[in-house]
């Protein structure tokens, strides 16, 4: 094929939407996708909502959600470790790209069943973002984007402050293009398990990785050792606790148990090591990964008894089962006395249940107990009884490209002239720690559209 | 019904219940999500609920190569076509012509032969137009039983239905629910309006619904025809032929229209859909349902067109005989879905 004006390396949102930005600012774009089509679109795929500041009710999004409240809504969650500046762009500009995303084929629906309290603040895509995902590829073929699929980029080829040629294998083949400009939109790292373990340890090797198994780092490694100026903490990673039957990579959302808080959790030993009732499940499974990840083989084992099963989400596996807890603990490759103990301990230290609650902090706690529970702290007694494993689920990583406003990379204190970067990539430019549902896609969807005008503006 | 499919179904269920995305599009999710675990009779509600619109296959995360390999269009088509045939009475017709298009043909060809036979064993005698052909009680004895037989087995099938799925009292107002999203095809909308997922892979378009729209009401058309007629005939003592700006034949020309270019337009698109996503090896038998009712609609129109002809005597005997195969296999070929499907949206309103 001829050289495009602008070449996307990724497929996901940010990719889509600078694509698709650029094309319509008159440019001839290629996407290169690392991805088969039936895996395109990258953690997008597994997403599904926009999280959109709005002054009165947008799309399907009610009453108003401000700039100040959506910022401090970040700040709460990254601990202040956020780019304000970068931060309010992407939160002011969300609001004028809801109905931009509809215009190019996104459809929304109504908050799904049991994300009631996001009703206000995210706007859930229909079919999730593989929906998303295969609206924006339909969009920008009709804009006369091209699209190859399994096109793995290698290397980028920089002279002084530009990049001079794009190297990726298709077929086995090793090819090269020469674009005017580039937009990287290729992700994280965290499929690259060897990366993830030389940041985080060996342990790192028991994580599994909650989304594209495409995602490997492999451009980002290649900008940064030229000296592209990166942002974030290498060791750091987002990860939640889910359930350890998960596949290794892409297990997606369904992956998530909610049983946390009804229950007790204990490492291999069959010992408690944190206070499962601290808050509602939401606000703590980010937590929970890590403490997963601080236990002997990075696995906890959750044990309810019969009278919690309903409390939760129904889970993609099914839970184990037994009528005592000595043939739960035999299932589950637990010592079978000392998970007596820890139970008869608990259930020991639980006291009043009058009040217990499950959607609400109920004060219901344990006394005397180290660590103690303190809420939702009911014995675990009425058979059968049943057990999850669960395991650190990495969803995405922070170390990336940092970019500036205009979403361009950098060396020292230049810019690279023909070098834009949007989505996971570059999302550690704005996002020190922790995380906001629904703001990779913000990031995604701002920063592509961006990355995508300002490439276009130059090539032409 | 086969322990395998309800199997496999289930499978899928518990995962897509774990997802929740695609609650959007259609009537089957927030049912389904109404569910901890699923019976066999949850199953088999969520099957005959599920409009095969493919928005939610398209759009899924979890489709081949992934392991959890979801696809339940196809889980759910391959029971609720079990659970036609496993409901039908008898069961045997079911499971004979359900899936089979050859055995519609030949079953077809038989009512051309009875018809033939009937032509010629019953001769008319003196009567006008297509009753000098076949007189009117000669007609009325062939299709009455014809016409009841298929709607006593129907009711039978319903209520082995209702009682399957455990359904409550059936009100008026879960009739009024299903008649209104079946008279619109609500659940081929695909939640936001543009249409749902067929003939071309992830593309939201209107042409399976309209397609449907027109067969279905094309049908209707033409049965409301025949049934003025009826009563025109017995109550008002005005028998056929009639005029062509009488409402038996402004009914049946709309409607044959609308039925014969329907049913060709829902062949092309079937052909050009993917297989792979519909129930497994039911194909024959849907294209074989499909012919054999475009045919009905086309044989009536040839018969309009060239009933004052030498071939007309020809022509009303291969439409009634269509007509007379099309009645009798009603329960068991894919017309029945028309009945199942209201039974599952009126239960549905329930919920």
């Amino acid at each position: 094929m001829t050289d495009p004006d602008i070449l996307v390396i990724g497929g996901g949102n940010a990719a889509l939407c600078a694509a698709m930005t650029a094309a319509e600012a008159g440019a001839r774009v290629l996407i290169l996708e690392a991805a088969p089509k039936p895996y395109r679109g990258g953690n997008s795929r597994h997403t599904r909502n926009f999280r959109c500041m709005h002054h009165g009710p947008l799309g399907p999004l009610v009453d108003s959600y401000t700039e100040d409240e959506y910022l401090a809504d970040l700040m709460k969650v990254t601990d202040g470790k956020t780019d304000e500046a970068l931060a309010r762009l992407a939160i002011r500009t969300s609001e004028e790209c809801l109905p931009w995303m509809q215009e190019r084929g996104v459809r929304f629906q109504p908050s799904l069943s049991g994300t009631l309290s996001l009703a206000r603040t995210n706007a859930f895509f229909l079919g999730g973002g593989k929906g998303l995902v295969n609206a924006y590829y339909r969009t920008a073929e009709k804009l006369g984007v091209a699209v190859e699929y399994d096109a793995a980029v290698t290397h980028l080829e920089r002279e002084d402050d530009r990049i001079v040629r794009v190297d990726y294998t298709k077929d086995g083949t090793t090819r090269s293009l020469t674009p005017r400009a580039v937009v990287v939109a290729s992700g994280g790292f965290q499929a690259d398990t060897d990366w993830l373990a030389r940041a985080w340890g060996p342990a790192a090797k028991n994580f599994l990785i909650r989304g594209t198994p495409y995602n490997r780092g492999v451009v980002l490694a290649d900008l940064l050792d030229q000296g592209v100026e990166q942002v974030g903490d290498p060791t750091q990673c987002h990860a939640v606790a889910i359930d350890g039957r998960a596949p290794k990579f892409d297990g997606g959302i369904v992956t998530r148990l909610d049983c946390v808080p009804f229950s007790i959790v204990v490492n291999k030993d069959a010992q408690r090591f944190y206070d499962e009732g601290e808050d509602v499940w939401p606000k703590r499974y980010a937590i929970w990964g890590r403490l997963v990840a601080a236990q002997p083989d990075q696995v906890g084992y959750v044990i309810i008894d019969a009278k919690s099963l309903d409390l939760f989400m129904p889970s993609v596996f099914p839970p184990i089962k037994a009528e005592t807890l000595p043939e739960l603990a035999d299932k589950m490759g637990l010592p079978a006395e000392a998970l007596v103990q820890t139970v008869e301990r608990f259930n020991a230290a639980c006291g009043d249940t009058s009040g217990f609650h499950p959607t609400e902090l109920d004060g219901v706690a344990t006394t005397g107990l180290t660590p103690p529970k303190t809420n939702w702290a009911r014995p675990i007694t009425e058979p059968p009884f049943y057990g999850y494993s669960l395991r650190t689920g990495v969803t995405f990583t922070y170390l990336g490209l940092k970019v500036d406003a205009r979403a361009q990379c950098s060396i020292g204190n230049r810019p690279v002239a023909n070098l834009w970067a949007a989505g996971e990539t570059m999302a550690g430019s704005i996002l020190g720690q922790g995380y906001l549902a629904g703001f990779g896609m913000t990031i995604g969807t701002v920063f592509g559209r961006i990355a995508g005008q300002e490439a276009a503006a130059y090539a032409n | 019904m086969q322990t395998d499919l309800l199997q496999e179904a289930r499978r899928q269920a518990e995962i897509c219940n774990a997802c929740r995305y695609c609650e959007g599009y259609c009537s089957v999710f927030p049912a389904l999500h109404a569910e901890r675990a699923f019976s066999d009779g949850n199953l088999t509600q969520l099957a005959n609920l599920c409009h095969n619109c493919r928005g939610c296959y398209y759009a899924c995360q979890y489709t081949a190569p992934h392991e959890f390999d979801l696809n339940l269009p196809q889980a759910l088509a391959n029971v609720r076509q079990d659970s036609w045939e496993d409901l039908a009475f008898p069961r045997a017709a079911g499971r004979a012509f359900q899936k089979n298009g050859v055995l519609i043909a030949v079953a077809t060809v038989i009512g051309f032969a009875l018809l033939f036979w009937a032509a010629r064993a019953l001769a008319a005698s003196g009567g006008d137009g297509f009753y000098a052909v076949l007189s009117h009680n000669a007609m009325v004895a062939i299709f009455l039983p014809a016409f009841l037989f298929p709607l006593l087995s129907i009711a039978i099938s319903l209520r082995r239905y209702w009682r399957r799925i455990g359904a409550g009292p059936l009100r008026l107002a879960h009739l009024h629910a299903a008649l209104k999203s079946a008279s619109s095809m609500r659940n081929l909308s695909g939640g936001h309006g543009d249409g749902c997922n067929f003939e071309d892979e992830d593309r939201f378009t209107h042409a399976r619904r309209a397609v449907h729209q027109a067969v279905m009401y094309g049908f209707l058309l033409c049965f409301a025809s025949t049934s003025v007629a009826t009563v025109m005939h017995y109550v008002f003592d005005m028998p056929a032929p009639y005029g062509l700006l009488s409402l038996p034949k402004l009914l049946g020309l709309s409607g044959g229209v609308l039925l014969t270019l329907g049913c060709v337009e829902m062949i092309r698109l079937k052909l050009k859909s993917d297989m792979a996503l519909g129930a497994q090896g039911a194909r024959g038998g849907e294209m074989g349902f499909v012919g054999l009712l475009g045919f009905v609609g086309f044989s009536g129109l040839l018969l309009y067109a060239l009933g004052q002809t030498a071939v007309m005597p020809t022509l009303l005997v291969i439409h009634l005989g269509a007509v007379l195969a099309f009645f009798l296999l009603t329960p068991f070929t894919k017309m029945a879905h028309g009945f199942y499907r209201l039974a599952a949206l009126a239960a549905d309103a329930q919920r």
